[in-house]
């Protein structure tokens, strides 16, 4: 398996989603090819540092009043029948 | 190397389609904790999309008004979420087309760039590469790094990785193929993995500071 090869599965491997053959071929791969261990690792660990960063949390006090205004005009909708769209 | 693990933490489909049912029959109240439980996917969706603080509360509002008026619409074939995702990252596209005028914003811009050739920097990182940075920095540095992506990237990237929807949601939800969704995919975890390098690698200099200070991680 040649290194391009290795990094056209690479998703499918992170993500698990993969035959045991196919899995077999891109370990062995890995086990000599130091350039696409790292590549590996590292897309491996972008992942979990977005997963885990809690990028753009919604502050409690925005949220309550995101919510409110949402549910006040849900009820005015209610109330004037489904809108028509 | 094992596979990275799922989110775990999920509510039970059946018991939010009760919910999207008895809001469908008039009951605010359910509609409600729907609200509850995907707010702050929905906001974090429409501010990666978007990149601005006030356009993702509008989105989070209009995405949430807009599944309720058309709730008769949702047919249960699909899970709520991503129904709502689909009409969310909609009304976030708008909202970036509207300030972007200048630039076609669309899913279906299938983007080459340089970076699509194979990996260039192999550099290892630290053991713990977020551990140099204060959150704040560390925040400025992924914010500023995931931006750098084109929009169509960015958003595959935030609902399969981020959000932890399943390829097959992510298509639907983008109205996008598999295929596209797997490349686009791959080829953004590559140029974030890329850019991070820069702030990552493991460095000889004893500051603790990145040999590409100066480097801009949107270029």
């Amino acid at each position: 398996m040649k290194c391009a090869e290795f990094l056209q599965e690479l998703t499918n491997y992170l993500d698990g989603v993969i035959d045991d053959r196919t899995k077999a071929e891109l370990e062995d791969h890995l086990a000599w090819c130091h350039n696409c261990y790292v590549v590996c690792d590292t897309t491996k660990k972008t992942i979990e540092i977005y997963r885990d960063s809690q990028l753009y949390e919604l502050p409690d006090d925005l949220r309550t009043r995101l919510r409110t205004a949402i549910v006040s005009k849900c009820q005015a909708k209610k109330k004037t029948g489904p809108e028509r769209v | 190397m094992s596979a990275i693990q799922p989110k775990v933490g999920e509510p039970p489909v059946s018991d939010e389609l009760k919910l999207v049912q008895a809001a469908k029959a008039g009951d605010v109240g359910a509609f409600e904790e729907l609200v509850r439980r995907y707010d702050r996917n929905v906001f974090r969706i429409a501010q990666h999309i978007t990149q601005n603080r006030e356009d993702a509360e509008d989105v989070v509002q209009d995405a949430f008004l807009k599944a309720y008026g058309n709730l008769n619409q949702f047919q249960g074939q699909s899970k709520f979420y991503t129904w709502l995702v689909r009409i969310a990252v909609n009304e976030a596209l708008m909202k970036l087309r509207r300030r972007r005028p200048e630039r076609m914003v669309s899913l279906d811009e299938d983007v080459k760039t340089e970076e699509d050739s194979l990996p260039r920097e192999v550099a290892d990182w630290s053991p713990n590469p977020e551990q140099q940075y204060s959150q704040a920095e560390l925040r400025d540095i992924l914010t500023r790094t995931i931006q750098g992506l084109p929009a169509s990237f960015r958003t595959v990237f935030v609902l399969r990785d981020v959000e932890g929807l399943s390829t097959e949601e992510t298509a639907e939800a983008l109205d996008l193929s598999i295929p596209a969704v797997k490349s686009r995919l791959l080829r953004a975890r590559l140029q974030l993995r890329e850019r991070l390098s820069r702030y990552f690698q493991k460095r000889e200099s004893a500051d603790g500071r990145p040999k590409h200070e100066s480097g801009d991680a949107n270029q």
